[in-house]
C-alpha cells in the first residue's frame, strides 16, 4: 500500500464525509429548532436531484440544475411543512415518525409517477469532469474536489448565518426557548418554515451534485437518510458543529474501514477470506463508531446535556 | 408423503371444480421500488406474449413483491391457497426465488422463473416443478471470464457486492478465467459511492476490470470509473447494461464489453418480431428481463397446447421439450431444468440518441450449468 493511494482515500473519506454533512445539517438543524424528527429528508435529497436531472436535461447546463434542486428542494420542503409537519410540531415523536413515512412513500411513489421507474441521466459538466493531477501524483477526479469545496463554502456559510445574522440568532433562541421569542414577536409559524425549507435546499443541493456521479432514482433518498441519522447522533442532535464532525468521522471511517480492513485481515489470513470478513466488518464500522461514541458520551461528541 | 398426497388431493379438487378448466397464473414481480425496471419488463414482455397467442382462457394475478422476501411469501401463499393459481413466476431476486420456490413447488405448483438463477436451485434443491427460463446466475460472468482469456486478460480485478449472488458472479468468473488476480472486492449491498473502490482499482495494477454491480449500483460505478481516468478494460454481466439503464449511464459506458444470453439484435424471425412488436406496444426497446418474461410466458403456452397443468407429469414433461421459438434461437433445458444456451458478448454502442447493445461474438456455446451434475430428480 502507498502512500498516494492512503492519501486518496482520505480524500475519498472528507468526500464522502462533505457530502453527509449537506444532508445532516438540514435534519440537525430541524431537530434542534422544532423537536422534529424528519423521516422525508431523504425524499427531498431525491427532489433535488430529479429536479437537476430534468433541468440539466433541458437546458444543457449543469449550474440551472443545481439551481433548480434548491428551488425545487426548498419548495417542497416549504410545501410539505404547511400541509402536513406544521400539525406535528405538538405531538410525540412516534406520530412524526409516522407521518414523514407517509410522505417518504407519497413523495417516492408520486415521483415514479412523474418520471418513471427507469433512473434518469444527469451528468457531470464537462468543465468539472476527468481527474487532475494532485501534488505528489495523485490523479483525483476534478468533479469529487469540487464536491469537496461546494460542501465547505455551504458550511462556512451555515455558521456565519447561525451566528451573525438575524434569522441566526432567531434560530438560535428558537432551540433554546420557543415560548419565549413567540412571545417576544418573532412570527415562530414564518421562521419554522424557513428553516425547514432551508435543511430542505441543504438536502436538494446533496442529492444534485451526488446525482451526477451515482443513479438518480426512485429510493435513491433512503440509505442516505441512514447514514445521516447515524451521524447527528454522533454529533450531538441540533449541533451543526457536531454535524460536521460526525459527518467528516462517518466519511472517513467508512471509506478506510472499507479500504484498510480487507488489507488487516490479509496479513493473517487467506485473501479471500480476509475480503469476506473486512468486508463485512467494513459495512459494521460506522455503527461501531456511533456505539463507542453514546457509551461514552451519549448525547454525541457536541451535544447539550 | 403427506405433502404429495395433499398437492394431488389438491389437483384432483381443482379438476373436479374448475369444468370450464381456466388456467391462472400467479405472478409476483417487483413492481416498485429501486428494482422496479426489471419487474415491470418482465410482466411487459409476459403479457405481450400472452396477448399475441390469442387465448382468451388465461387469467394473470399480477402482484407486487416490492423486492421484500416476507411478502413475496405471504404474495405466493394468497394466490397458491385463495387464488388457486397452477403456475407461478415473476420473480426478479434470488433471495425472493429462495424464499418462495421451494414452499410453491412443495405445494404442487409449478415455478417458472423468468430471472432469478440461485445456485442452490440449480443443484442440490433443484425439483421437477421448477424450470428456470432465464440463466443460472453464475451462467454471464462465466462467460466473462471466458470472454477475458479470449481478449487477452492476465490480471483482473473483480469486484461485486458482498450477497449470495455477488459471491456466486466472482465464483463464476473464477472458474473461467485462467490469469491471476489483482484484487477481489466485495462492496455492499446498495452501495452508491465506488470512490475507495476505484482508487485500489487504480494502485492494483490490474489489466482490466470484471464487475457485477446490478441496476443503480452499476450506473454509479460506471460513471465514477468513467471520470476517475483510471481507463482499463471494462468487463461485466448484461445486468448492469441493459436497455433500462444504459441511458442513464450515458457516455460512459460506450464501448464497455458485457455478456448476455439476449440481445436485440440476435438474428431469427422470433427475435425481430418480438423487439418490432415490444416497440409498438410500449414505446421502448426491450431489455433482456423483457425477452426473459417473454420467453417465459412462450414456453408455458407451448406446453399447455399439449397438457393442463393439472395433469401434471404431462404438462411437466411439455415444459421440458420446450418447444417453443426462444428469441435467443437455440433454447433447451438441461436436466435441471435449467436452459443451455448461447452466451454472447457485446458490446455498447450509440444508435442516433439511444444507448444500446450489439453482439460482438460468442462467450459459450450450448453453455450448460456448473450444478446440473449435483441434481437428483
Amino acid at each position: 500500500m502507498s502512500l498516494i493511494l492512503f492519501i486518496e482515500q482520505m480524500l475519498n473519506g472528507v468526500q464522502f464525509g462533505v457530502m453527509l454533512f449537506l444532508m445532516a445539517a438540514g435534519l440537525t438543524l430541524i431537530f434542534g429548532v422544532m423537536g422534529l424528527i424528519n423521516l422525508a429528508h431523504g425524499s427531498l435529497y431525491m427532489v433535488g436531484a430529479f429536479a437537476a436531472s430534468w433541468a440539466a436535461g433541458l437546458t444543457g447546463s449543469f449550474l440551472l440544475g443545481l439551481i433548480a434542486a434548491l428551488t425545487a428542494a426548498a419548495a417542497a420542503g416549504a410545501l410539505i411543512e404547511v400541509a402536513v409537519i406544521r400539525r406535528l410540531y405538538a405531538r410525540g415523536h412516534l406520530d412524526q415518525v409516522l407521518a414523514t413515512f407517509a410522505l417518504i412513500l407519497i413523495l417516492s411513489e408520486g415521483t415514479r409517477w412523474v418520471f418513471g421507474s427507469l433512473p434518469l441521466f444527469l451528468e457531470i459538466p464537462p468543465y468539472l469532469s476527468g481527474p487532475v493531477r494532485l501534488p505528489g501524483g495523485i490523479q483525483y477526479p476534478l468533479y469529487r474536489l469540487a464536491i469537496i469545496v461546494a460542501g465547505v463554502m455551504v458550511a462556512a456559510g451555515l455558521f456565519a448565518l447561525i451566528a451573525r445574522t438575524r434569522i441566526g440568532i432567531q434560530i438560535r433562541a428558537g432551540e433554546a426557548d420557543r415560548e419565549m421569542i413567540g412571545a417576544l414577536g418573532v412570527n415562530i409559524a414564518a421562521l419554522y418554515t424557513v428553516v425547514f425549507a432551508l435543511g430542505a435546499a441543504l438536502a436538494g443541493l446533496a442529492g444534485a451534485l451526488i446525482g451526477a456521479i451515482q443513479s438518480v432514482q426512485v429510493g435513491m433518498g433512503e440509505p442516505v437518510l441512514i447514514l445521516a441519522f447515524v451521524v447527528i447522533v454522533i454529533g450531538g442532535i441540533g449541533s451543526i458543529k457536531g454535524a460536521l464532525v460526525g459527518a467528516l468521522l462517518v466519511g472517513l471511517t467508512d471509506t478506510m474501514g472499507r479500504f484498510l480492513l480487507p488489507v488487516a485481515f490479509a496479513q493473517v489470513m487467506a485473501p479471500a477470506a480476509a475480503t469476506a470478513v473486512g468486508s463485512a466488518l467494513a459495512s459494521m464500522a460506522i455503527y461501531i463508531l456511533m456505539a463507542l461514541v453514546l457509551i461514552f458520551r451519549p448525547r454525541g461528541l457536541y451535544g447539550v446535556a | 408423503m403427506i405433502v404429495r398426497t395433499l398437492a394431488m388431493a389438491g389437483a384432483l379438487s381443482l379438476a373436479a371444480a374448475g369444468a370450464q378448466a381456466e388456467i391462472k397464473v400467479g405472478m409476483s414481480t417487483t413492481l416498485s421500488g429501486g428494482g422496479a425496471g426489471l419487474g415491470i419488463d418482465v410482466r411487459d414482455g409476459f403479457m405481450l406474449a400472452l396477448e399475441q397467442s390469442g387465448r382468451d382462457d388465461i387469467s394473470v394475478v399480477i402482484e407486487d413483491d416490492q423486492r421484500k422476501p416476507d411478502i413475496a411469501v405471504q404474495l405466493s401463499d394468497k394466490m397458491i391457497q385463495s387464488e388457486k393459481v397452477d403456475v407461478l413466476t415473476g420473480i426478479i431476486w434470488s433471495n425472493l426465488a429462495m424464499a418462495v420456490v421451494p414452499g410453491a413447488v412443495a405445494q404442487g405448483k409449478f415455478y417458472l422463473s423468468p430471472n432469478a438463477g440461485p445456485s442452490a436451485l440449480a443443484g442440490k434443491g433443484c425439483h421437477p416443478n421448477y424450470f428456470n427460463v432465464a440463466w443460472q446466475n453464475d451462467n454471464l460472468h462465466e462467460a466473462a471470464g471466458a470472454y477475458a482469456n479470449d481478449a487477452g486478460y492476465k490480471n483482473s480485478f473483480i469486484l461485486a457486492p458482498n450477497y449470495p449472488a455477488g459471491v456466486d458472479a466472482l465464483t463464476g468468473y473464477k472458474r473461467f478465467f485462467k490469469g491471476a488476480l489483482a484484487g477481489e472486492v466485495y462492496t455492499q449491498l446498495g452501495q452508491t459511492d465506488y470512490a475507495a473502490e476505484i482508487a485500489q482499482i487504480r494502485a492494483s495494477g490490474a489489466d482490466s476490470v470484471f464487475f457485477f454491480l446490478p441496476g443503480g449500483m452499476g450506473i454509479s460505478f460506471l460513471k465514477q470509473y468513467a471520470d476517475s481516468g483510471v481507463g482499463l478494460p471494462v468487463v461485466g454481466p448484461a445486468f448492469s447494461f441493459d436497455q433500462g439503464i444504459l441511458q442513464a449511464v450515458g457516455d460512459a459506458a460506450l464501448g464497455v464489453v458485457n455478456t448476455s444470453q439476449w440481445s436485440k439484435d440476435i438474428d431469427n424471425p422470433a427475435n425481430v418480431a418480438f423487439v418490432a412488436s415490444f416497440q409498438e406496444k410500449y414505446g421502448r426497446l426491450p431489455s433482456l428481463y423483457a425477452s426473459q418474461g417473454f420467453d417465459t410466458a412462450n414456453l408455458m403456452l407451448s406446453a399447455l397446447k399439449v397438457a393442463e397443468p393439472s395433469d401434471a407429469d404431462a404438462f411437466r414433461a411439455a415444459l421440458e421439450a420446450a418447444d417453443f421459438a426462444s428469441t435467443r434461437g437455440k433454447f433447451a433445458f438441461g436436466p435441471n431444468h435449467h436452459p443451455i444456451q448461447d452466451i454472447y458478448v457485446r458490446e455498447v454502442i450509440k444508435e442516433g440518441d439511444i444507448y444500446t447493445n450489439k453482439i460482438i461474438g460468442v462467450a459459450l456455446k450450448d453453455h450448460a450449468d456448473a450444478y446440473a451434475v449435483e441434481c437428483k430428480m
